[in-house]
């Protein structure tokens, strides 16, 4: 209690300090908006007035405290139809930063994001590829990595040639009232732990919701997502994603997946009218060298969904052999059935700490070992259990909340 | 006699420059010249020592030329990985400059920019001074500078040279939170300056500026293009100066988990039969970072030949493809081994 006084004392006084940085269309954008950027003193806000600003350099930010406010997401545009140079259109590397009120426009790379950020807020942003979705686009739209205190808040994405939101390899996180569309995936959740993805539609998207975890990275062992309170609605898109990347392994027609993780909660979502299957939890698909990684999901829980209109026209592998031999239609939740893996370099056989727990119809691959191919499939309906949730919701530092309103 | 006197007057009308310590240590000055690093010629001041590295970051086949100054009185610390430890007051310096003709790099040459990285009490700072009409000035922001010359291959080249901002520079130079330096390794180093003459690691023991170099076994890393070197070194020199930099554990592209630095031993960590993480259309459609034998379905190489933003790598510093480097990168891949012979080895890797 006293450490949070002194931390709003601390921050009422660094506040006292604030100044605006004003910067209007015009002129030379890209040095304007940068050499902003790069003066911002902890504690300032950098205002971009209403206006396009053609860019052909990515933008940065490197100072601890600062907001970076536009007028509006569809008024304030940072257009990168141009874009020749960098990465993403934004790069966020320091702390406790909030960027708001922007449109994001055709950036090259990645619409905005941030490495190893502790405390990142993006609220009210629009990252669009206005051409419609192309493999040619940029990956992701909003993009925190190795970051902490993540929060992303009434944004909408469209056009991502890989995730739209893309939280990867970060912790305590929020999701929230944000808008998924036409991306390969809505929303993505990868080798993070402690996230709720709360009250988002993804919608006309290959994949809604995937909360995924991969070998052979710094941060894995994705752990502790909530997916609540989300429209996950008629994810029918073709997949457009470029060859090679994991969310081209994604079957267009999915609601839900989760791939490896541990503590998966689907709770009180409405899924519907996705072709494929509405939730898909799965093994990781691929062979991997390394030790330390566990390619299960466990502990997976989906409870409370409203499910309707899925499964109808499963495109991927076996889906209509599968749907044929339990009447037709895909249940709502397809599990693998995969419960052990061989660790590589001999180190035996291991098995997946804490089951599946669905209270609505699902069905079974009844794969066993990962890395069986889906031919050796025993497709079987999966029991159905009372499904008791008690995990408390993601909190996120208050005074990064408050500048988020 | 007269010319003598003459001589004489002039050098005290224009006497060699002074390097100003404190003023690195403090402030960012507005021009290069108020660190008196340089005379107005462009000659080092007394103190500020030119050095080469074996093998160097290609940029766009800008001509570069590097010096470091440390404070009267202090060293460097060996070290056998990453940069020296330089003490606070070291600064690093690196001029860019582009020759009309890069077949003739001493004819013509056109200066660009000098970059400076100054060891002060809080860490190391990076500043971009741009040629300019009577002196080169600090640009925090970096420039497009239109640059014309013939390459090596006889091309007209015409490109926007980019100097960096404040951020790039630090985007290349992290290390965790901190900047640092990146070319003068141990390893680098570990040869004579501008290929002739004694090794410089033992020059700079010797003129009292480098401390802890044990007897023997210094690391070395080979010259890039020395045909008379092992493929395997060239490349991994290569990447480890061309790469490295960002694809570390302490670096920018530490959460792709491809690390190129040259102690790294993991096939996985080196992009062998690697998937891509977050490569999005990078992956130009292939499934691995290295695919032994096939470097035509290698992210690593299909990266490193494009000029795409979104695609290419590194993400700045050129505008160019760089052949020669790609052409040995390519060479590299072709050779490796099969797969299926390197999954014991990757299997044994510590």
């Amino acid at each position: 209690m006293r450490m949070a006084l002194l931390i709003a004392l601390l921050a009422s006084s660094s506040l006292a300090q604030a100044k605006m940085i004003h910067v209007g269309p015009g002129g030379n954008a890209q040095e304007k908006l940068q050499t902003a950027l790069i003066e911002a003193q902890p504690g300032d806000t950098v205002h971009i007035a209403a206006g396009r600003y053609a860019l052909a350099d990515g933008l940065s930010l490197d100072v601890d405290g600062v907001t970076v406010k536009g007028d509006g997401p569809d008024k304030t545009i940072l257009d990168f139809t141009a874009q020749k140079v960098a990465g993403e259109g934004l790069l966020i590397t320091s702390d406790n930063v909030v960027v708001r009120d922007l449109g994001i426009e055709n950036a090259a790379g990645n619409g905005v994001k941030s490495k190893g950020s502790d405390g990142i807020a993006l609220v009210n942003l629009r990252v669009e590829w206005t051409g419609g979705p192309k493999s040619t686009n940029g990956a992701y739209g909003l993009y925190p990595v190795s970051s902490k205190n993540v929060l992303i808040d009434r944004s909408v994405v469209k056009g991502a040639s890989d995730a739209g939101i893309y939280v990867g390899q970060s912790q305590n996180i929020i999701v929230r009232n944000s808008r998924a569309e036409m991306n390969v995936a809505g929303i993505e959740i990868e080798n993070s732990y402690d996230a709720d993805v709360v009250g988002n539609t993804a919608t006309n998207n290959a994949g809604g919701i995937l909360v995924f975890d991969l070998p052979d990275l710094p941060q894995q062992g994705g752990r502790n997502v909530k997916l609540t309170n989300n429209q996950v609605i008629a994810n029918n898109h073709v997949n457009f994603a470029a060859p090679g990347n994991i969310v081209a392994g994604v079957p267009s027609g999915t609601g839900i997946m989760v791939m490896a993780n541990a503590k998966v909660m689907v709770e009180n979502n409405h899924v519907m009218g996705n072709n494929g299957s509405a939730v898909m939890i799965v093994a990781y698909t691929q062979a991997f060298t390394d030790k330390a990684y566990n390619p299960l999901p466990r502990s997976v829980s989906v409870a409370g969904n409203h499910f309707m209109d899925n499964g109808k026209a499963p495109a991927f592998a076996g889906g209509k052999e599968i749907a044929a031999a339990v009447g037709g239609t895909i249940p709502p939740v397809l599990w693998d059935g995969i419960t052990r893996y061989a660790v590589p370099g001999g180190g035996g056989e291991k098995l997946a700490e804490g089951g599946i727990n669905i209270d609505a119809p699902g069905i079974s691959l009844n794969l066993g070992l990962q890395g069986t191919p889906a031919t050796q499939a025993r497709p079987a309906p999966m029991q159905q259990n009372l499904v008791v949730s008690t995990r408390p919701a993601i909190v996120l530092p208050a005074a990064l909340e408050a500048r988020a309103k | 006699m007269r010319r003598i006197w003459a001589a004489l007057l002039l050098l005290g009308a224009a006497p060699a420059p002074v390097v100003q310590s404190q003023l690195l240590l403090t402030t960012d000055a507005p021009r290069l010249a108020d660190y008196g690093l340089f005379d107005a010629a462009g000659h080092p001041a007394p103190g500020v020592q030119p050095y080469t590295l074996n093998t160097p970051l290609f940029s766009d086949g800008a001509e570069k030329f590097r010096f470091a100054w440390l404070p009267p009185g202090t060293k460097a610390q060996y070290r056998a990985l990453g940069a020296l430890a330089f003490p606070v007051g070291t600064v690093l310096v690196k001029r860019f400059a582009f020759p009309a003709d890069l077949r003739q790099p001493a004819k013509d040459v056109r200066p660009i920019e000098t970059r400076l990285l100054i060891h002060r009490p809080a860490g190391w700072m990076a500043l971009s001074y741009v040629e300019q009409d009577g002196g080169a000035v600090l640009k925090r922001a970096g420039v497009k500078v239109p640059v014309e010359f013939i390459d090596k291959a006889g091309r007209a080249q015409a490109i926007d040279y980019a100097v960096p901002n404040q951020n790039q520079c630090k985007t290349c130079h992290q290390d965790g939170e901190a900047i640092t330096p990146i070319g003068p390794t141990a390893g680098n180093l570990n040869g004579s300056l501008h290929g002739t003459g004694p090794n410089q690691l033992m020059t700079w023991a010797r003129s009292g500026r480098l401390a802890g170099l044990p007897a023997d076994g210094w690391p070395r890393l080979a010259r890039w293009d020395n045909a008379a070197e092992p493929l395997n070194a060239r490349a991994r020199a290569y990447l480890a100066v061309n790469c490295a930099h960002c694809h570390s554990r302490g670096g920018f592209a530490s959460n792709s988990g491809l690390y190129l630095v040259p102690e790294e031993v993991t096939p996985a960590h080196l992009g062998v039969l690697k998937r891509p993480v977050a490569a999005g259309r990078g992956s130009g459609g292939n499934e691995f970072s290295i695919l032994p034998g096939q470097p035509n379905k290698s992210i690593l190489l299909h990266r490193m030949t494009s000029s795409e933003p979104g695609i290419m790598m590194p993400q700045f510093g050129r505008a160019l493809a760089h052949d020669e480097g790609n052409a040995l990168i390519r060479k590299w891949i072709a050779a490796m081994p099969d797969p299926a012979d390197s999954a014991p080895a990757a299997a044994a890797a510590p």
